[in-house]
This record gives structure tokens, sequence and C-alpha cells, in this order.
């Protein structure tokens, strides 16, 4: 509801203010893609592959298209020359999958797109899927990517008979003296399991073509739409500015919804043939199968040490999981695991390789963290193990790493630079909230009961603000627009496109407290191409450091022309503007932000070389990325009659610099944490020898519940960027990544008395039973 | 081959000749156009599609429309009443109970009908009361912070 508040004095960035697009989505008015409907819609269901590998000799749709209700059918012959599915990245000698809409003569994973019907209705859409014939003859399949690389696999692409997507090999240093020189060497084999993102609502696509202005409106559950514009148009040859996608209500992403798929484009594809509106609406199962997957990793470790705990150099191996094809961004993923793999330490030594395996699976892709929480995963279980292994209490070992507060900004062994930090800041404060010395003893009590009870530490840094253009596949800058309307409301256009983030509600706070006016004044828009200035979407903790600041830079350029009407109006030289209000330095005279946009926009009288109207826009490129940090701290007790895990204490400090509101920090902190605890205790993808994914429904897959969550204990340092004039780092995957190495070092401490080193993820119940039974009788 | 049903659904009373087959939450969205209640899974294993059934709350993608004749339903567009928002919806507001929002009908609807049950749970009972909700973005803190919050308020 609009306010006639137009000028205020109270700063609203850094306060606790409820989100401004609630209101929609608490009363059930939201439009999300599958609330959309349109005269002469018709639905579309795609039948898949119920097998991981096989060839198809023949496909009957006779039945189908005789079926009352069924407008069309598609198969891969009919969409042959449509194009495949975008792979974004690129690495020297990448062998890129060449992926049909819908499979030709053969299918390489379960979930395959073999024909797609368009119906009247939904439920007869489905039906006609029933109806079609296809003859498979299956082949041998490989899901399993360490077993796909062993000479003798079958191959997923024929043409590629060692499934090997590609190599990537990366040094800094001199690792073999600091391997040389070691007084002791840890290695360790760590697996990062696959992840299924599952946002509550699935992906769906609603296309809409109008031949006679030969324009396309693609609304799709996405998380970068002038991505899936340019892509799609370009794949299609529909001209890129008649060509409109609109991301609408999106009900999550972490990550799985930054791609372009096969559906975007086949749906756009269908209904410029059959001239209607079409819908596709994923089910949850397709989901699972045909919605990309996270993680995916066997690494190697191997670190060299000093007896007195100082890292010297850390070696890697990674064999990447690729699945069956790409998507936009699958082969960079494993190499942001590369360049965070130092973690905050100062070791200058470090060799990575990555080996991508093509495996009879779902693609894996950006998942929440996309490489870091792999990575960070890695160096903390070893950190871990080498303070084991040396007799050292794991935050010793840390502090002792750590870079220093004075060697920022930081060139690392990766080659990147770490801004700003204060490494040990979050830890100490962690460690202070857990009264640390206090647990350790409790500890030494609590194995005296014959209780396993543990204590795990991780101290996590990231990668956000994707970041420099240079380093980013399809560009890392963001755009903003903003508009005084001639009422001297405000309107604010961002290229990001938040799907949860809040940013509705901080990006007015900035706008609110930039312009002087009043929150309810401004409203900010987003993912609409039609509507925003070419944008590159939210994902990458991106969105308020490298879009806050675009907005941040084109509200100042609004603020020059608001003076410069402020001084003809006021008819002085010397002039402020503060509190939404433009005052002469010499006769306190002013006049407000809503009156000068009246006369922006009546323009009876302009200031020299000045035009009409109250608009700016900025395109800002960042320098660097932001690099944010912080410290978990989990206490577990492991039940050693069933393995369950119960998480006593979860403290989590974050240091994501400036924070805009607390609120919203807090809420993604929480995200972030519980998908981390998924993925240490509960969440794996499991595909059988067949290739058949045996965890494909909620059912089989075990997302975090309310019951299972601890509460958690959520504090903060604040090491401002100076990558940026907010101050921010980014927070949307801090949790994520810090929570998995904390547990499981926690479940690993508890354990430790029964010479427990190391431990996989997921720790089931199933599993530590196992541990402790077998630790018991050894 | 269908069937006639009348259905009250938010104090509004419905007839429709439906299939057989058409599941309660489709009947809802498609047909009487109330987009409020989401589908998440089909199987009735998230709860995004949660509604109150002669008072009781049920997985809408669970049952058949044909199931509702005669029944009252009410879906989360019918909780605010004159435009005064339920008062577990200005909690879910003031606690920051969501983001995505995808979650958000149904996990109100579910925990309205937790506190009509228990006014005063305890955050176990809580977190127990909402086992049948999957939420993706919160991790339910917030959630269950609204939830204190409602029960601490007087009436609806």
């Amino acid at each position: 509801m609009a306010t006639t508040t137009i000028t205020k004095t109270e700063k609203l960035v850094g306060k606790r203010i409820r989100r401004r697009e609630d209101p929609r989505l608490i009363t059930g008015t939201a439009t999300y893609v599958d609330d959309i409907k349109m005269p002469g819609m018709y639905y579309a269901a795609i039948l898949r592959s119920p097998y991981a590998a096989a060839k198809i000799r023949s496909i009957d749709i006779s039945k189908a298209a005789a079926l009352k209700g069924v407008h069309a059918v598609f198969i891969g012959k009919d969409t042959e020359n449509a194009g495949a599915v975008p792979c974004g990245a690129s690495l020297p000698g990448l062998r890129v999958p060449h992926h049909n809409l819908l499979a030709l003569d053969r299918v390489y994973l379960v979930g395959h797109p073999v024909a797609v019907v368009v119906a009247t209705d939904r439920y007869i859409a489905r039906d006609g899927c029933d109806l079609i014939e296809v003859d498979y003859e299956p082949t041998e399949a490989v899901a399993d990517p360490e077993k796909a690389i062993a000479p003798g696999a079958p191959a997923v692409h024929p043409q590629w008979p060692d499934n090997t997507g590609f190599t990537f090999h990366q040094e800094g240093g001199d690792v073999a003296k600091a391997f040389a020189e070691a007084d002791v060497i840890v290695k360790q084999r760590i697996v990062s399991q696959r992840l299924i993102p599952n946002s509550m609502e699935t992906r769906g696509v609603v296309a809409d073509w109008k031949a006679a202005d030969r324009s396309m409106t693609l609304y799709t559950s996405t998380q970068a739409p002038h991505l899936v514009r340019s892509l799609v148009a370009q794949i299609l040859g529909i001209e890129e500015n008649r060509f409109r996608v609109v991301a609408p209500e999106v009900g999550g992403g972490f990550g799985a919804k930054i791609q372009t798929y096969a559906e975007e484009i086949l749906m756009a594809f269908i209904s410029r043939k059959i001239g209607k509106p079409v819908k596709w609406i994923e089910s949850r199962r397709e989901n699972f199968l045909c919605t990309i997957h996270g993680r995916g990793h066997v690494d190697f470790y191997e670190i060299a040490a000093k007896r007195d705990g100082t890292i010297t150099g850390i070696k890697l191996k990674i064999i990447q999981d690729l699945g069956a094809y790409y998507t936009v961004l699958t082969p960079a993923i494993p190499t942001l695991s590369v360049l965070m793999m130092p973690g905050l330490y100062r070791t200058p030594n470090i060799s990575a390789d990555i080996v991508g395996a093509f495996t009879n699976c779902t693609p894996t892709d950006a998942y929440r963290g996309a490489g870091r929480p792999e990575a960070t995963h890695g160096i903390e279980r070893m950190v871990d193990m080498v303070a084991a292994e040396l007799k050292m209490d794991p935050a010793e070992i840390r502090l002792k790493n750590f870079i220093r507060n004075e060697e920022f900004p930081f060139p690392t062994a990766t080659g990147l630079v770490y801004d700003t930090g204060d490494y040990a800041a979050p830890l100490k404060k962690a460690m202070e909230m857990a009264s640390y010395d206090k647990l350790r003893k409790e500890q030494v009590e609590a194995r005296k009961q014959g209780r396993f009870m543990g204590i795990g530490l991780c101290a996590y840094g990231e990668i956000c603000a994707f970041g420099p253009s240079p380093a980013t596949p399809a560009g890392g800058w963001e755009s903003a627009t903003v508009k005084i309307e001639p009422s001297g409301q405000v309107t604010v256009l961002t290229g990001i496109s938040p799907h949860g983030q809040g940013e509705e509600t901080t990006f007015a706070q900035i706008t609110a407290d930039e312009l002087g006016v009043g929150i309810d004044d401004v409203l900010v828009c987003h993912g609409d191409t039609a509507l925003v200035p070419y944008g590159i979407g939210t994902f990458g903790s991106r969105s308020t450091a490298v879009g806050g600041t675009a907005l941040y830079y084109a509200l100042q350029e609004l603020k020059d022309k608001i003076k410069k009407f402020g001084a003809m109006l006021l008819e002085s030289d010397d002039i402020a503007l503060a509190n939404g209000q433009c005052t002469c330095n010499k006769t306190g005279k002013s006049i407000g932000v809503k009156s000068i946009a009246a006369a922006a926009y009546r323009a009876m009288k302009l200031p020299p070389g000045t035009g009409p109207g109250l608009v700016a826009t900025h395109f800002w490129e960042p320098s660097n990325f932001t690099f944010p940090f912080g410290a978990h701290l989990v206490v577990t007790e492991v039940d050693a009659e069933t393995g369950d895990v119960a998480i006593k204490r979860y403290i989590a400090v974050d240091d994501c610099g400036n924070i805009l509101n607390p609120l919203i920090v807090d809420g993604q902190v929480h995200g972030g944490v519980a998908q981390g605890i998924g993925q240490a205790l509960w969440e794996q993808a499991v595909y059988d020898d067949n290739g058949q994914l045996v965890t494909g429904e909620f059912m089989d897959y075990t997302m975090p519940r309310a019951h299972m969550m601890p509460w958690i204990e959520s504090a903060h340092t604040t090491t401002p960027t100076p990558v940026n004039p907010l101050g921010v780092k980014g927070v949307g995957e801090a949790g994520t990544i810090g929570a998995s190495p904390a547990v499981v070092n926690s479940v690993v401490d508890a354990l430790s008395p029964l010479g427990v080193r190391h431990l996989d993820m997921p720790l089931t119940p199933e599993k530590l039973w196992k541990v402790i039974s077998s630790g018991r009788t050894a | 081959m269908t069937e006639s049903i009348t259905v009250n659904i938010n104090g509004t009373s419905y007839t429709h000749d439906v299939e057989p087959r058409l599941l309660l939450i489709h009947y809802l969205r498609e047909v009487v156009g109330l987009t409020g209640p989401h589908i998440g899974c089909e199987t009735s294993l998230c709860g995004a599609c949660t509604v109150e059934f002669n008072g009781k709350a049920v997985k809408s993608c669970a049952m058949f429309a044909i199931q509702a004749d005669g029944a009252r339903i009410l879906t989360i567009e019918g909780l605010a009443v004159d435009g005064k928002m339920h008062k577990m919806q200005e909690a879910f507001w003031n606690e920051h109970g969501l983001q995505c929002g995808f979650c958000t009908p149904g996990m109100i609807m579910t925990s309205k009908q937790l506190l009509e049950r228990n006014p005063n749970p305890t955050e176990q009972e809580i977190r127990h009361g909402l086992e049948g909700n999957l939420c993706r973005c919160t991790g339910y803190q917030h959630i269950v912070n609204a939830v204190k919050a409602a029960a601490k308020v007087a009436g609806v």
C-alpha cells in the first residue's frame, strides 16, 4: 500500500525489517509458473527413458496421436535440427556431448526425454505418454565415476570410450619440495556424495508464440532469465528483442535453475510449431531425474605438514561425476573446488588434478555452494586429520595456519586474491559461545561413561559475488535502473532474479536510504526481460554484492541529477541532498525529492545540459570476487545402540561483511545450514549398477524435516569488503559450506576412541551403528 | 465419465462435474481457480497442498475431488477475514518464516491446525507437528519462531 510519507531520516540499512514480498506469498496470491493459464493453452507431458543406456529400435506414437484430446506428439526426429542443450563452460580439450532435445536412436540416462505429448489437459497428456510404444534394446550402463574411468567400462558416449570429458591441472608454488621436506604426510580419500537440490517448486515452463509479431514469451522457473533468453533465442533462431523471458514467482532454485534446460527449448519450439501457448510442469519424479544434481566428487587428498602443525603443501585429485551430458556450468564446477582448496590457510604450495567422468546419470552442476562445499569439506576434514596425527587441538592447528589479518589482500596459491579477513575472529567467537575448554572437559567425562560425544569445528571460506566477467562464463557484472516517477514514487529494476533471497526488501532499504524516501514508496521489480535491463541473475551469492552495487551506483547518478534540478529550483550552486531534501547551504531553503520529480517531468525549465525525467541505469563490473568466511562449531552425541546422531549444539558464526537486514541474513544461514546438515547426515543420490536412481522420490531421499533440525545459534563478525561500496560479501551459500565438515568432524571426534579417523557422508544411523558395532568387537 | 460434486470452499458453494480421477488439488487449482495450495510432490510427502477439509488439515494431492462432495474446505485464500490476515499469516511475516514461499500456504495451514490442537506447544511439539511439511529454504527455525509467536497472540 502506498503511503504519503516521502521523506524520512531513519536509516533502514542494517535493520531487521520484515520482507516486502511476503504479503502475496502468505495469502496464496503469488503467481508461480503453474498458476499461469492462457486462452487456448495446451499441456505437455514428456515420455522419458526407463533405461540408463539403451538403443531405440522403434517408436510407435499412433495410439497416442489418436487419443481424443491429444493435439500433437513430438519425437527425436521432429526436433533433430532444433539444436542441443547448451553448455556455457569451456576448458582446454573439453569434450562436449551434443545432447538433443529428444533422444534419437539411443538413450543414455534414466529420464532421457523421448517424446512429448501435447494435449488439452495434463491428464490426457500423461495418458498419451502411456500409449506410446518404444522398443528399447538395453545396453550396459555405468553409474559410478570411478568405475566409469576404469579400463573396460561401458562407454556412455561411444566416441569417447574412456568416459573422460576433460582433465584439468593446476599448481602453485613448489609442491614437490613441500612434500619432500614434510615431517608428516596425511592422505585420505574423501567423497562428497551426489545430492539432489529439490527446490520445493519443481521446474515449469509456459511458452507463448505469437506468429504475427514473431514474438515469443517464455514463463519459466529460472534464476537467470536473460541467460535463458539469449540461449533459447539463439538455439531456435528467434530474434532476441522479440523474445521475452519471465521468471514469475520462483519457488527456490539452489543453483538448479541457473541452467537452460531441454524443456525450455522444447516448449518454445512446440509453441512456435503449433501456434498456441503450451505448458509443461515437471513432476517431482522428473525433478529427481531431470533437474541437475550437485556435488558428486571422489577426492584424493594429501597434505604435507611440519611437526609444529604448519601446513606446507596440498595435493588433490578430483574425480568429478559429470553425469551423461553437460548443462550450462557442469565442467566449471570442480574448477571452483580447486580455487578454494587452500581454504583459509596460508599454504603456498598446491597441486590439483581433475578428471571429469561421464556416467549414465543425471548431469551434475551448481548446487548451493557449487564446488566450494566440496573443497571446504576436504580441507577441513584433512586439517582435523593432520591435527590428530600431530596430537594437536583442531582449533590450535587452524589458528596456526590462518592467513594473518595484515596479509590482506592475500594472493593464494590457486591464483585468487582474498579481499579481507579476520579468520581467527569467528572461530574464537564460536569457541567462546560454546565454552570450548569446558566442553572438552565434559567430553572427557562423557568418554569415561562410554558415551560418544563429539566436538567439531569448521573454519570455512568461500568465493562469492560472481564475479569479475573474465572469470565467469556469461559475464559477471550486474545492472540496475532507478526511476523516480512523476509522483515521487520510486521504481527499481534489477538484473538479478531473486527467488526467496529477499532483495525486494534489501534493495528497497538501500534505495530508501540513498534517496531519503519512505520504503513504502519503493518498488523493486525483477525477473522479466521485457521490463528490466539485461542482467546476469541470482546465484553464487552475488545478488546484493554485485546487483546491490549496480543499484548503489545508479542511485548516485540519479542523486546527481536530482541535485541539478534542486540547484535550478533553489537558484543556488551550493546544494546538499540529504534525507530526501535538496537544501541550499547558504539560504537553508529546501525542496523535497517529490517536488523535484514533478518538476523534472513537467519540464517547464531544465538545468543546463540536462534532459527531463529522473531515471538512471548503471551496469557494474566488479574488480574481484568477495571472500566471506566463518566458523561453525557442532556438538554431537552418537547413540551407541542405534547409530543416531543427536546435534546437541549448532553454533554458526558467519562473516559476510556488512549486513543489510539481519532477519534475512539469519534466514539464509539457517537454510544453508539445513542443507549442509542434510548432506552430512542423510541426503544421497543413490544409483544402482544399472543406472536406476533408487532415491527418486521424497520417500527415499531424506530431506531434513522440522523435527530433524537442531536449534541454530547464529552470530556474526563483520569484516567489510573493499570490493564494493556497500561492504557486503554475500551469505547465500555460507551455511551450506560451513555445515557439512563441522558435523562430520564432530561425529568423527565422537567416534575417535574407536580408532575412527574418517567417515564419508552421509553419516546415516546404519553406517554409524556398523562402525560402532565393529569397533566394539575389534 | 463425470460426476457432479458440490463443495463449500472458503464460504462459497461450488457445483462442478468432475472426472472421478481428478485430484482434489487439481480441482482446487484448475477448476475453482484457487492456486494458493501448491503441488510439490503429488505423493503426499511434502505438504505444499495442505488445506482444511471439514476442519482437518489434509494433503489435497492425496484425495480425489469426488471425495469432497458435500465437504467444507478452507484454503490459504480463505484465511484472511475482511482483509485482516490470520494471526499465523502475520506471524510468518513478522518472523521471516518463509523465503521462496512455495511451501508456505501448506505450512501455514498445518501450523494453524497445530495450534488449534495444542495452543501452547513446546519447540519439539511444533517441530513434530510440522514434520509432514517440507521446506527447503528456511531450515525451519523461523517457522518454529512464527508458530511460537502466533501461540502468544489471542484469538485468530
